[in-house]
């Protein structure tokens, strides 16, 4: 490496970091203000314990974020093995864009029309509603990651079965699908991670009662800047980066794959 | 060995409850806003005119075919505000995908430059803020570009500027929050093309007596450019309907259509026009699509 390649990875990284690494260093400033340091303090995050209606957001975007990740890895994973496994069919070219569709659509537009067909049909508004949203837009994420461990698979394994006797059914449930394991697991968490993640589409269908996480920070946020709210960032990076590193040493051990 | 009618059954069982899911849920959605996008506002429940009566059988559905209309698109094509909204969101868009290509251009190429071990680890950390929250990381820049912020602070410390400088709340505020989010993007996929790149080549071009500079211009760069436009791609496609970052970082002139679509659901309650911004906003994100669609799906495949 040149020092010239080595300089732009640190700078790189260091522009990626440091943003976060003020938000941790500033949770535990005793001061409010950014500016002053006033001594080493973890009063903010007792603040955090105390606060009520955050803790209480914090368990609705929990459970949005369960049920809409475990409905994503379900449609995601069959999605994949539609695609990969029964290639030609009628209406392959609509499933593909409705699976993928809404990775790449503002989520400012599939909120907008979610909600306006929600109102449409006279469904009451609340967590539900928020679990249909983030399973539809988290669908697409878990197909790629599953489709692309099923391209690599060996497939003599599976004609092996089938060869053996088994029909498609018994060859998916015992062959193809243990075997996707580890995919399946990380398209679960990526679901999971952008459902916790996700503010816009919660925003446009979420209705009374049903605060979830980011709703209430950006509520917050936009009042400024919040020690508060650095604590609870500390809080989720630390979570999501320990999950994310986690999940990627595990999948790496189990495949002999790059993280 | 299965029959080809039990496998038949299998594929139908296999895609029919993701087709079902997303006809209900992504398509039904989206052709209800293109209808509501034709109608006028109303101040009913819903506020919008007309509204199909189902019970009206046809002659139900000839009233209500004559009574949509373009106003909404009109409105949108006439009005100075929605004409800066789209032009902003391009430009916006348009403007920081560049830098996101000079920036994550020699990221990328650091990356597959280094020692061949320390790489998986190299990866791990451009994607660890990606799935860190992505409105965490933009509040995160409000501590550091206000007026009493870290960076002036910093500045002044230096001696750099006499006076804290204005950054938040303006275009700069809102390029340096694109850029920051999207970096990921351009790189991953940068990088995944420029790793499997053949050495082979670039010592060629060295042996041959071409300074280093030469050979990352003449050979290097353009054998990347898959990686370049499947980045640009991902990233510029999301950037056009981006609302956090303009509400948070950018002033009130700061004008993007996701944030337009939103202030007109939310403060003017104008659904129409609301579901018409989204038509717009999607007609506009279409080109680009089915442009990157192979190098988009590539660039996916390998983060």
């Amino acid at each position: 490496m040149t020092v010239l390649t080595r300089s732009a990875l640190i700078l790189g990284l260091g522009f990626l970091y440091a943003p976060i690494a003020v938000l941790i260093v500033y949770s535990f400033n005793a001061s409010n203000l950014v500016t002053v340091w006033g001594g080493l303090s973890t009063q903010w995050y007792a603040a955090l314990f105390a606060d009520g209606p955050l803790i209480a957001a914090a368990w609705v975007s929990l459970r949005v974020a369960i049920l809409s990740s475990v409905i994503a890895t379900a449609l995601g994973t069959l999605a994949a093995l539609a695609f990969e496994r029964h290639g030609r069919f009628r209406g392959r070219s609509l499933l593909t864009g409705l699976v993928f569709g809404p990775m790449v659509m503002p989520e400012v537009m599939i909120g907008l029309s979610l909600l306006l067909m929600f109102i449409g049909i006279g469904l009451d508004r609340g967590i539900a509603t928020i679990v249909i949203g983030h399973a539809t837009f988290c669908t697409g994420f878990v197909a790629v990651v599953v489709s692309a461990r099923l391209r690599g698979l060996d497939r003599s394994l599976e004609e092996a079965a089938a060869d053996l006797g088994a029909g498609p059914w018994r060859v998916l449930t015992t062959v193809t699908l243990p075997l996707l394991t580890p995919a399946i697991l990380a398209g679960a968490l990526l679901a999971f991670t952008l459902s916790l993640d996700d503010l816009v589409i919660a925003s446009f269908v979420s209705g009374p009662g049903a605060t979830t996480l980011p709703m209430r920070l950006y509520s917050q946020v936009r009042l400024g800047v919040n020690p508060e709210i650095n604590a609870a960032s500390t809080l989720l990076v630390g979570l999501v980066s320990t999950a994310v590193l986690g999940a990627s040493w595990l999948t790496a051990r189990r495949t002999g794959d790059r993280p | 060995m299965a029959s080809p009618r039990q496998d038949r059954t299998v594929a139908r069982l296999l895609r029919l409850p993701p087709l079902l899911w997303l006809c209900a849920f992504f398509l039904l959605p989206f052709a209800i806003t293109l209808k509501i996008s034709l109608s006028e506002p109303a101040t009913a429940i819903p506020p919008y005119f007309p509204v199909l009566d189902w019970q009206g059988g046809l002659d139900g559905w000839s009233s209500f075919l004559e009574a949509l209309n373009f106003t909404n698109f009109l409105t949108l094509a006439r009005d100075d505000l929605y004409q800066a909204a789209t032009l902003g969101s391009l430009f916006y868009a348009g403007a920081a995908t560049l830098l996101l290509v000079a920036l994550g251009t020699p990221i990328a190429y650091a990356l597959a430059q280094a020692p061949r071990r320390w790489q998986p680890l190299l990866v791990a950390l451009v994607v660890v803020p990606f799935w860190t929250s992505f409105l965490i990381r933009i509040y995160a820049w409000i501590a550091i570009l206000k007026q009493e912020g870290l960076l002036n602070l910093v500045l002044l410390k230096l001696g750099l500027i006499a006076h804290p400088l204005v950054i938040l709340n303006t275009d700069a505020a809102v390029m340096i929050g694109l850029v920051y989010a999207y970096l990921p993007f351009m790189v991953l996929p940068l990088y995944a093309v420029m790793d499997r790149l053949d050495p082979a080549l670039r010592e060629a071009a060295a042996d041959l007596g071409a300074s280093p500079t030469r050979v990352f211009w003449t050979v290097t760069l353009p054998l990347s450019l898959p990686g370049i436009v499947a980045g640009a791609g991902l990233c510029f496609i999301p950037m056009v309907g981006e609302f956090v970052i303009p509400d948070l970082l950018g002033g009130s002139e700061t004008l993007m259509l996701g944030r337009v679509l939103w202030s007109e659901f939310f403060s003017n309650r104008d659904w129409p026009l609301a579901a018409a911004v989204a038509v717009l906003l999607l007609a506009i994100v279409v080109g680009p699509v089915v442009l990157f669609r192979d190098s988009l799906r590539g660039g996916e495949n390998r983060p």
